[in-house]
């Protein structure tokens, strides 16, 4: 066969044209089709190994494919999940878990207690490579009486039940994963969750469709389409050109501006994210009216108000107003007369400023580096002249590791389930890796908490935590951050606290 | 004599790769920066931290690491990836042809555009046609590709939507291709529906990558379509009646072409470092997006494995440039 030069050149300009001038197709979400535009890709299938199974961010993907041990309500507040009942036996020294019947895997399979126990076990063995490893670790001799498990636990641990609705809390496979390995699990995972797997392409996108068998009811939505678009400016423009239907993380005034269109709708919830500056127990910040006038220096409100748009809460402990240890009696107010006072019993002032390092993100979160020039600013005018020092987030942790951050540094904090040890416990107990404050007072009065049987007591005793490093001001938070979703209004969508937008909770509007 | 020539450029290659390992893995070790740093979860001690380091066999030294590593790759195993945990060669196999495909594309736009407006500005040369040539190719060239790539998804995909924003094909449909290289695969099988859809896909990309390239390839061209013109060969033709238009293309053009083949080619190897943010931008999985990852997680076995490919590429590149320079000059061809 013969081919002209002309015949070619319309032949390729056909194509092209057809290929480049044709409407795209727009996400439809009355039709049964969800598209949304997501902040992050999915690194990996395993939910308990691994980054990504410490990665707040894609545990919405997770938790649409596997189901927890334990379930949480978008409010924070636990439901039975796979377990329908649970507990820690009267001498505190073991606990009993009834496991739901009728769950069956995405393969048709039954779910059984054996694959609770085996996902325990595997979640607790240190060469599994599970980064909560240190909790699970704590069972062990696994019993299973019809639907029943029990166990025995090395000590008693309050927030233990809790975990299973937290990170690498999942339960997986026993039989489907052993018969296909590691890889094969990676290649075609399945759960028992509402949504079924039935394309995944890495860092381009993933889509599900709704599983019929789902003990909880079938999704409303019958395929959810996650597109990973990581750059914002490019979410915004999926969910302007009709590309995809819900999008979160946009900046604030993307935000303002699109839940004004016609055809879209905005949300915006407080989530259990932190933004706050930690302190680092070393000079200048060993003076407590350093530290004093540092956080009172701080204008939170007028941080939120201007900076993000109102789209804030400002904060006066580790504790979010949803957690159960948040205390709204424990108040650091701003006071910059008081803080100029402070410095100056300590022979600083404007003209003779104590000096020190802050360290910040710059676009890790929403407008993080302009809030610590602003509270640089904000300090200056009291006596605080601090240097801003940029870092990538992983240097971040890594310093924060090894006990060498600045005396202060900007970080945020998650903790979807909303326990004072997830917060206040983790990020000031000195054994914690992530404490930046080690001293033996405040030590002395978390030890205890860890292992106290009586719930209204620990409670307590976390809020006397609070109030006793908001009094010594050894910690600066500064907000509750608020999460911007922008959906099409024929969609109904359900906020969580967690942050994680889960597809099972939309609907048709 | 062209094989000997291939083996010759083959034997230089190994060095090269050789060094960029050996430099890349040291570096990667110096620098500061914990690649487990970011996995330690709330409430881990200090023997969770150093057995995540002895999981990823960061608790050896350098040099140990090094010749573990080494003898892996020798047999085309770059280890386990740190954030992703699965196989490095494999994923860089899967998301390889990806941003082949977008290069490629680029690059046929770029030589297309850049040859058409050299061509255009030499036939109407000092007047108008010309001037407007080196306007056009002057803000192709100012601008920076992802500014045009932005710019792009604001016309195309936001104002007049005709054109996907993010992604390589649509995620709604089943593509039902065997290779990761779907747009050859596509057309290969016939399949126009899913070649369309991913052309689609890619001609934002493929252009916003492609303008900086074909403003460089006109002017080269232009100026050096200027300089045949005023060749003898070229003033006979002429003067034989032969067109303007007819000279340039017939006579001038082969000629002129091999100085921008040289520059074409030291470009077209940006032209793949240039994917890292247009890849970001457009959601584009290939190697680009992968590397960006992989920085941010410090994801030390990927990040060596995709810059031994970039390396490899940039050698066969070269490789592929010095035998299109004696398919144009027969005088290279025979010594």
């Amino acid at each position: 066969m013969q081919v002209s030069r002309r015949g070619l050149i319309a032949g390729g300009l056909t194509l092209a044209t057809a290929g480049g001038i044709v409407p795209v197709r727009r996400a439809r979400a009355a039709m049964g089709t969800a598209t949304i535009a997501y902040n992050v890709g999915l690194p990996s299938w395993d939910p308990t190994t691994g980054p990504s199974a410490v990665n707040p961010t894609i545990q919405a993907i997770y938790q649409s494919v596997f189901d927890q041990f334990i379930g949480q309500n978008p409010d924070l507040s636990f439901t039975p999940g796979l377990l329908e009942k649970w507990g820690w036996n009267a001498a505190g020294t073991g606990i009993w878990m009834d496991v739901r019947k009728g769950v069956v895997w995405h393969d048709g399979s039954p779910l059984t207690p054996d694959d609770i126990v085996w996902s325990l076990t595997r979640a607790g063995d240190p060469k599994a490579g599970n980064p909560i490893q240190f909790v699970w670790g704590n069972l062990s001799n696994f019993k299973v009486d019809g639907q029943r498990v029990t166990a025995d636990a090395k000590q008693f641990d309050p927030v233990l039940f809790k975990w299973m609705a937290f990170l690498t809390g999942f339960v997986l496979p026993r039989a489907y994963y052993e018969k296909v390995g590691a890889a094969g699990f990676e290649a075609k995972p399945i759960g028992s969750g509402p949504y079924m797997v039935d394309a995944f392409e890495r860092n381009a996108f993933l889509r599900l469709k709704a599983n019929p068998q789902y003990w909880g009811g079938k999704p409303a939505i019958e395929t959810v389409v996650f597109k990973f678009v990581t750059d914002a400016s490019a979410r915004v423009a999926e969910i302007e050109s009709g590309s995809s239907d819900v999008t979160l993380e946009i900046p604030y005034e993307e935000y303002d501006r699109l839940r004004k269109k016609k055809g879209l709708k905005g949300i915006t919830t407080p989530v259990s994210d932190i933004g706050m500056i930690f302190i680092t127990n070393v000079a200048p910040m060993l003076d407590a009216n350093v530290r004093h006038a540092m956080v009172m220096a701080v204008d939170k409100k007028l941080l939120v108000d201007k900076l993000l748009r109102g789209y804030g809460v400002p904060i006066d402990t580790l504790e979010a107003p949803q957690y159960e240890a948040f205390d709204p009696n424990i108040k650091t107010p701003h006071d910059p007369k008081k803080a100029a006072e402070l410095l100056k019993a300590s022979g600083f002032s404007k003209d003779k400023p104590v000096r020190f390092t802050i360290q910040t993100t710059r676009g890790f979160k929403p407008k993080d580096y302009e809030m610590i020039q602003a509270i640089v600013g904000m300090w200056r005018r009291v006596g605080i002249e601090a240097d801003i020092e940029v870092y990538e987030i992983a240097k971040h942790f890594e310093l924060r590791a090894a006990h060498k951050l600045a005396p202060a540094a900007f970080y945020n904090w998650g903790d979807a389930i909303g326990d004072p040890t997830t917060s206040t416990g983790f990020a000031m107990f000195s054994p914690s890796p992530h404490s930046a404050w080690k001293t033996p007072d405040v030590d002395a009065m978390i030890g205890p908490l860890w292992g106290e049987r009586d719930e209204a007591k620990r409670i307590a005793g976390w809020k006397a935590v609070d109030r006793y490093i908001a009094d010594n001001a050894l910690v600066l938070p500064l907000l509750q951050y608020v999460q911007p979703i922008i959906h099409k209004d024929s969609l109904n969508v359900v906020p969580h606290v967690s942050g994680a937008l889960q597809p099972q909770r939309f609907s048709p509007a | 004599m062209l094989a000997c020539r291939v083996f010759a450029r083959a034997a230089q290659a190994v060095p090269t790769l050789l060094g960029v390992a050996v430099l890349v893995f040291v570096l990667l070790r110096v620098v500061p920066g914990d690649p487990v740093a970011m996995m330690i979860p709330p409430g881990a001690s200090a023997e969770d931290v150093l057995r995540l380091h002895a999981l990823y066999g960061l608790d050896r030294s350098i040099a140990a690491q090094f010749v573990l590593w080494a003898g892996q790759a020798m047999r085309g195993d770059f280890g386990i990836s740190i954030s992703l945990r699965q196989d490095v060669s494999g994923l860089i196999a899967s998301r390889l042809p990806a941003t082949l495909e977008l290069v490629l594309l680029a690059a046929a736009i770029a030589i297309a555009l850049g040859t058409a407006l050299a061509v255009f500005g030499t036939r109407h040369a000092g007047g108008g046609g010309e001037a407007a040539v080196d306007a056009v190719s002057g803000v192709a060239l100012a601008v920076p590709d992802f500014i045009w790539g932005l710019g792009f998804i604001v016309l195309f995909g936001v104002v007049w939507p005709v054109l996907p924003i993010s992604g390589r094909a649509d995620p709604t449909h089943t593509l039902g291709l065997t290779s990761h290289f779907y747009l050859i695969e596509a057309l290969l099988r016939l399949r126009l529906g899913v070649a369309r859809d991913v052309l689609a896909h890619m001609l934002m990309p493929a252009v916003a990558l492609a303008l900086p390239l074909a403003a460089m390839i006109a002017r080269v061209l232009k100026s050096s379509l200027a300089e045949q013109m005023g060749q003898d060969y070229a003033l006979l033709a002429r003067v034989k009646g032969f067109s303007r238009s007819r000279v340039i293309v017939r006579e001038a053009l082969r000629n002129a072409a091999i100085p921008t083949v040289s520059l074409t080619g030291v470009q077209v190897t940006f032209l793949v470092g240039g994917t890292v943010l247009i890849e970001r931008i457009f959601s584009y999985p290939g190697i680009g997006n992968l590397a960006i990852e992989a920085v941010i997680n410090r994801d030390l076995p990927l990040i060596q494995g995709l810059i031994l490919t970039f390396a490899v590429l940039f050698i066969l590149i070269n490789l592929a440039l010095d035998l299109s320079y004696a398919a144009l000059d027969p005088r290279l061809r025979h010594g």
